[in-house]
């Protein structure tokens, strides 16, 4: 069945659909949004999301999937307004003791075969103790030179699309389009096939808990750049957005299906939601609702074309 | 009944058999521990209290815990917003009058009901696992808590309050209560068509289908009834804090899931018990209690709290896979 548009096209396009009639809603609404100055304003806090999104998808590609991230993003931006401003090489130590804390849940939930949800679970009240711990109240102070970076004011486009775009691309390059990537992604595919192939569930497993701990650790970096200081519930919603821009972004829940660029732009419409609402003047009581509102609606179009495909195949 | 404790003369080999008996023998350590720690005061008042806050947390596992027995992927994370709601709904409804607890109360567990229905709308309309179908929903549901019940200063009847706190004997009324209703549940589970055609569809979908079970439908009354005891909890959660708060069913997501699973419950589904839920609910709250009375702070309870949930799982879970 060969057809002009095939739904697999339809549907790989859906993300940057559901995006674009966002956008172009904000743009009729308030015309002046449509400025560097706009956009600036409402992504700056599209980046911290979107390296969460990108942690959940690390670990949604080997079937399981992360409870922890949002506390997670939370500790790291703690530990970026604390260590890290005040004794640097401490502060990367942590850092990067996190990430290996990360391999280890992965190898963990590998080696036990446990459900992850539970581990993960439990490591989100481990890194909101130790974010308590850290910063009992609201508090630090980001290091200039991470606020530097973030408020870098790039010329014409503003740096958290620029980011965001450069994420995508990297992931996708990685993950989608070489060797390696398609290993990781058959191991949540396909598992017995990795494994009677010669390659090690362990080792795709421990990688991908290792990357989605350094995705988390840029989230909670870019985040404390951004407000320049941390509490412990900074990012505690990041963990329920972090899978809505996942799945928005044409990820599925098993099988290694997922989508790094969908998932970026999944995550930017999440964050776009907030400022449709205020600019429609609805009260940000219903900001949340209407991120859960575009999930379902996105999803309600992918079960059109599926059903549309089935019908043709 | 299968969950009524093995008489004395069977050897202790065949009591340990039983998956739940580690969650009452690790909330019994606990307050061994904390009593120890008080040189045994206050042992009956901590029990007490311990047996009050557990019931909301049996409250909701319950519910939790059925439709995790459904099978891999199930699992109902609207749990939070609809306490959120179904409280905040059951307060203005009695607006602290006597005679309207009653109507209050049904009212909170029909908006349950009402939400699990929508949740099942979602996953079979939309086919997404549960987990996406059951966030989007919270995400509605939260935000209509927040837009209808924002600053919302009513106070629950005062007979509501009086029952909900009362004792009979130094035990909580709520507890005996919510005990009565687990047991109500224990049966429907292990001795109801409908409690056997949950866990036959929790172990393989396809052949309980082709034993002429609906899986559908199976999954459905889950549900509906895990969202029906959410609301129930709200309710009452609303009545023995003083008044309904947007904030009061965090805890109740990550909780239900922990009950359920170091309850000794398979997460992989098909394989439940309840006195289990009952079991991790005082081991938690006791847990809590043991931290405070040790004088630790916030940090390192939420930490030793979270190290326990794992090293729990880790020792009893490892036999199911799936993701739960």
């Amino acid at each position: 069945m060969t057809r002009f548009v095939s739904p697999r096209v339809i549907r790989a396009l859906l993300p940057a659909l559901s995006m674009a009639v966002l956008l172009v809603a904000i743009f009729v609404i308030q015309p002046r949004a449509m400025s560097y100055f706009g956009l600036n304003l409402m992504l700056n806090l599209a980046l911290p999301i979107a390296f969460a999104t990108m942690a959940q998808l690390c670990v949604i590609t080997v079937n399981d999937l992360d409870l922890s991230i949002g506390s997670f993003v939370s500790f790291c931006a703690c530990v970026g307004a604390t260590f890290l401003n005040d004794t640097p090489l401490l502060g990367v130590a942590v850092l990067v003791g996190c990430v290996g804390v990360y391999a280890a849940v992965g190898a963990l939930i590998h080696l036990r075969n446990l459900p992850s949800i539970v581990v993960t679970l439990g490591m989100s009240f481990v890194w909101l103790g130790c974010s308590v711990l850290l910063l009992p109240t609201p508090g630090g102070t980001a290091p200039a030179w991470l606020i530097a970076i973030v408020k870098f004011k790039t010329p014409l486009i503003p740096f958290a699309i620029l980011a965001s775009i450069a994420l995508a691309l990297i992931v996708h390059a990685g993950l989608m389009k070489s060797a390696a990537g398609a290993v990781l992604r058959g191991s949540g595919g396909n598992p017995q096939a990795i494994a009677r192939a010669g390659w090690s569930l362990l080792r795709t497993k421990v990688t991908m808990f290792a990357l989605a701990g350094c995705f988390g650790v840029l989230a909670g970096l870019s985040l404390v750049g951004m407000t320049t200081s941390a509490d412990a519930n900074i990012a505690l919603r990041y963990t329920l957005l972090s899978i809505a821009g996942v799945i928005l972004g044409g990820g599925e829940f098993v099988g290694g299906r997922v989508s790094p660029i969908g998932a970026v732009l999944g995550a930017l419409t999440l964050a776009l939601a907030g400022s449709l609402l205020s600019f429609m003047q609805i009260s940000p009581d219903w900001q949340i609702g209407a991120q859960g509102a575009i999930l379902i609606v996105v999803l309600a179009l992918r079960t059109l074309v599926n059903r549309a495909e089935a019908r043709a195949a | 009944m299968n969950t009524v404790a093995a008489p004395t003369r069977s050897p202790l080999a065949r009591f340990a058999t039983r998956p739940w008996i580690w969650s009452f023998i690790g909330a019994l350590a606990v307050w061994v521990a904390t009593i120890v720690f008080t040189g045994g005061k206050g042992a009956g008042e901590i029990l007490s209290v311990a047996l009050t806050f557990s019931s909301f947390f049996v409250i909701v596992g319950v519910g939790q815990m059925f439709v995790i027995t459904t099978g891999p992927g199930n699992v109902d994370l609207s749990i939070p917003a609809n306490i959120a709601l179904s409280g905040a709904l059951a307060m203005i409804l009695m607006d602290g009058s006597n005679g309207m607890i009653l109507a209050g109360l049904v009212a909170a567990v029909l908006c349950g009901v009402a939400i699990g229905c929508f949740n099942y709308i979602l996953i079979r309309t939309l086919q997404i696992p549960p987990i996406i179908a059951t966030l989007s929903a919270s995400f509605i549901i939260q935000s209509i808590a927040i837009a209808y019940g924002r600053g919302l200063k009513i106070k629950p009847p005062p007979l509501l309050t009086d029952l909900v706190q009362a004792h009979i004997l130094s035990v909580p009324l709520l507890a005996l209560f919510v005990l009565a209703l687990s047991v109500g549940l224990a049966f429907v589970l292990n001795r109801t068509l409908y409690g056997r055609a949950v866990t036959a569809v929790g172990q393989n979908p396809r052949a309980a289908e082709l034993a002429g079970i609906s899986v559908g439908r199976t999954r459905f009354l889950t549900y509906v009834l895990s969202a029906a005891l959410a609301g129930l909890c709200g309710a009452m959660l609303a009545a023995f804090s003083g008044g309904a708060s947007l904030n009061m069913g965090e805890e109740y997501l990550l909780a239900s899931i922990a009950v359920v699973v170091i309850g000794g419950s398979s997460v992989a589904g098909g394989d439940s018990n309840v006195p289990g839920i009952w079991g991790a609910s005082l081991f938690m709250y006791l847990l809590v209690t043991m931290l405070n009375t040790f004088g630790v702070g916030a940090g390192v309870r939420l930490v030793a709290t979270g190290v326990i949930i794992i090293a729990v799982i880790t020792i009893a879970g490892g036999k199911s896979s799936g993701r739960g």
